[in-house]
């Protein structure tokens, strides 16, 4: 295990997850004027109804599909009596599917933005990098796929949520579950947790807000500030 | 009873001249910065016409206020909270900033720079959203003005509902009328209801309806939502933006800009008394009709000593009682009877009145063109029909309506008698239901207008809620972050949207001037 594979996978999550939480909240504090969805509805609606809703609902899924799947103990899904080629196949199937949903979205959002004359001219590089990011993840991601097809065993998976779970639990020893991954998970999972180093830079803060807004379920119609 | 006040407006459109100054000095002062320059928080419509943005009072169409669910219960007609929260990525009722106008400027360089040619150089429009030349301007927020445009287009107008519409398209019997707009700062707002983050909120104290621009996400839900279409959405920003009712000048007393600067002195600003507690239940009566007269059921009397006596017990301060029997809203709404909402069907409640107007109908009677029959001619020989009037005013309710115009035309004639003759004559007020002294007092408020009969604005007393020696030296009200002035430098966390290329070498400009940093 050489020293730049200990680094990216040992030591950057934990840089990247800092950067995430800390650059987060001193933005919430600090700027949050500058925290918004940064529509781009208003200057032109074209196909962004079709593509925003693939390109959401799919990440949505993504999210929590990583997020179950991958911080789950191994524990659990055996006394849950899931096997794990049955995990794996149902990664792959529903990952491809959310994943197949979200690239068609965010290739329907580049479309839109740089094809727009309006919007060309109003969108700034943080807009551009964040959709060429997700694009360059999802599509490394996908072709992961292609990867596990090869083994269907589930064992290179339970590797990977070894490392997630060691990553999160702030055991040392995470980057050594990985180191004889495929090269294309290791390009995925880099690209992935630098998504987290550039979320409080851009407009990706609106998840954070996205996900408050469930509160508008309980929440009454009117609402009356007092003086203070 | 919770009680609350509120600072109402009625604007006299009887006396609207559509001179748009309202609009310009609103303009000035609230809206002449990036990204918001296509919003116009008060705009002057000439009926009948489409308005701006462009069929706003369809609501069919753009989905905006309240409805009655079988239940009896509200909800906006855009969806209930989870219709609301699903649409989150994409707003399917959103207008396109078309609707509105694209917003542009002048190539006015060119007039100077161009080199010598056969023609004289022109200044040809430019998109302030591409930077590009526009070939041709094709629509403006005040497009309609004076009835422009073909009567085909024109006669869109919602307010055409159940009227016969054809015969006014032709020249004699054409008709107009002037609709200065602004927020409503509704009792019940349907853009605060419709706003998944919670930024929109009413003031407690005087009732203004503002927007939290650091809590505003940009989920554009509002925008929709408010059936009158006064909230709108800054482009460059990405944050929601509406009228503010001027609040820093009405917490020092004073009118709001628009009110202050009218011309024909037609608006008028006072306090209201309102039950709180009776809001839900007037919003939600069955019968839209009967909207008008539940929202009046919700005001309070201030002249009852046991409304004043529970005010005081609540906090209101002495000096908004004392307003609020002064107010001329109260008189023109609550006693007069010659005020109404805007639209009451959409069950928002508004708190910005219209008197109608009346003008076309006692010219038309003095030039012995229409019988007398009673006092009000009969509706068909009015030039502006009444159920149009209705239409906006009533919820297509007739009879407010006609009673508010023979109040006036009551009081003109009475007044008429009294200046020509120089002797009043209580038979001119025969068959109706006024008094000498209540038409005299009308007479002051409506038609001479003094400053200090339109304007009856209790300063907020912030005094009791906060300590003004902190305040010391601190920054008064400014756009963007804080005390930046106006500008959000660029920070880490990014900074404003690129304004288009036209705008740029202005920008540099101004900051090369000022000789500052920021």
């Amino acid at each position: 295990m050489d020293y730049l594979h200990q680094f990216v996978f040992g030591i950057y999550p934990y840089i990247a997850l800092a950067i995430f939480l800390l650059g987060s909240l001193v933005r919430f504090e600090r700027e949050q004027y500058s925290w918004k969805s940064e529509s781009s509805q208003l200057l032109h609606r074209g196909s962004l109804r079709l593509g925003n809703i693939l390109f959401h609902v799919g990440i949505i899924g993504l999210f929590f599909g990583h997020a179950v799947g991958l911080l789950t103990p191994v524990a659990v899904w055996d006394a849950l009596g899931v096997t794990h080629s049955f995990k794996q196949a149902f990664a792959m199937t529903a990952g491809g599917i959310m994943g197949s949903l979200c690239l068609i979205g965010v290739l329907i959002l580049l479309g839109r933005r740089l094809g727009n004359e309006r919007l060309a001219a109003n969108t700034t590089w943080r807009d551009k990098l964040v959709l060429l990011w997700i694009l360059a993840t999802l599509v490394l991601g996908l072709s992961t796929i292609a990867v596990s097809a090869r083994h269907m065993d589930g064992h290179e998976m339970v590797l990977l949520m070894s490392w997630a779970q060691h990553v999160v639990t702030f055991r040392g020893d995470a980057a050594s579950f990985i180191a004889d991954a495929s090269p294309l998970f290791k390009a995925h999972l880099f690209m992935g947790m630098s998504l987290f180093v550039i979320f409080p830079f851009t407009r990706l803060v609106h998840v954070w807000s996205g996900f408050g807004a469930v509160g508008y379920l309980g929440r009454s119609w009117q609402l009356v500030r007092p003086r203070r | 009873m919770k009680i609350r006040a509120q600072i109402g407006m009625v604007l006299n459109l009887d006396k609207c001249i559509g001179c748009h100054t309202c609009s310009v000095t609103c303009k000035n002062v609230w809206t002449s910065r990036d990204g918001i320059e296509y919003a116009w928080f008060n705009n002057v419509e000439t009926k009948p016409g489409v308005g701006y943005p462009k069929d706003w009072e369809n609501q069919d169409k753009w989905q905006g206020g309240w409805v009655r669910k079988a239940n009896g219960k509200l909800e906006p007609r855009q969806g209930g909270r989870l219709k609301i929260l699903a649409n989150i990525f994409a707003n399917p009722n959103l207008p396109a900033i078309d609707e509105y106008y694209e917003p542009f400027t002048y190539d006015y360089e060119h007039l100077q720079n161009a080199p010598e040619m056969i023609t004289p150089p022109t200044a040809r429009p430019v998109s302030v959203l591409t930077g590009k030349k526009m070939d041709k301007i094709e629509w403006g927020p005040n497009w309609e003005d004076d009835l422009g445009g073909e009567f085909s287009k024109r006669s869109k107008d919602a307010l055409f509902e159940g009227i016969q519409k054809e015969m006014y398209s032709a020249f004699e019997n054409t008709f107009m009328m002037y609709l200065p707009r602004l927020c409503e700062h509704c009792l019940n707002p349907a853009c605060v209801a419709s706003c998944p983050s919670g930024s929109i909120y009413k003031r407690e104290d005087d009732g203004i309806v503002l927007i939290d621009q650091d809590k505003c996400r940009g989920w554009r839900m509002c925008v929709s939502g408010c059936p009158y279409k006064k909230i709108y959405y800054n482009w460059t920003t990405g944050k929601a933006e509406k009228c503010i009712f001027c609040y820093p000048r009405i917490e020092a007393g004073q009118p709001t800009v628009c009110s202050e600067t009218c011309v024909g002195r037609i608006r008028y600003l006072g306090v209201l008394l309102y039950d709180a507690d009776k809001i839900e239940a007037a919003a939600s009566v069955e019968d839209p009709k009967s909207l008008y007269e539940a929202q009046l059921g919700v005001f309070l009397d201030p002249h009852s000593s046991t409304v004043q006596e529970e005010a005081r017990k609540q906090g209101i301060p002495e000096a908004w009682l004392t307003a609020a029997q002064k107010s001329p809203v109260y008189k023109m709404a609550m006693e007069w009877k010659v005020a109404f909402p805007l639209h009451p069907e959409y069950r928002t409640l508004p708190m910005v009145w219209y008197i109608p107007p009346l003008s076309p109908i006692q010219s038309a009677m003095e030039n012995g063109l229409i019988g007398e029959n009673g006092i009000i001619p009969d509706v068909k020989d009015l030039r502006i029909p009444i159920r149009y009037l209705a239409n906006l005013l009533t919820a297509g309710k007739e009879e407010p309506v006609v009673k508010a115009l023979e109040t006036m035309v009551a009081m003109r004639r009475y007044m008429r008698a009294k200046s020509i003759r120089k002797q009043a004559d209580p038979a001119t007020l025969k068959g109706t239901h006024l008094k000498p002294a209540q038409v005299e007092e009308m007479y002051q408020v409506m038609a001479i207008a003094n400053y200090e009969d339109r304007f009856v604005i209790p300063s907020s007393h912030k005094e009791m809620v906060e300590n003004t020696f902190d305040d010391k030296a601190s920054c008064g009200f400014t756009f963007g972050n804080g005390c930046s002035g106006g500008t959000s430098e660029p920070s880490l966390f990014g900074k404003k949207k690129a304004t288009p290329i036209v705008f740029h070498d202005m920008r540099r400009d101004r900051k090369a001037n000022t000789g500052s940093k920021s």
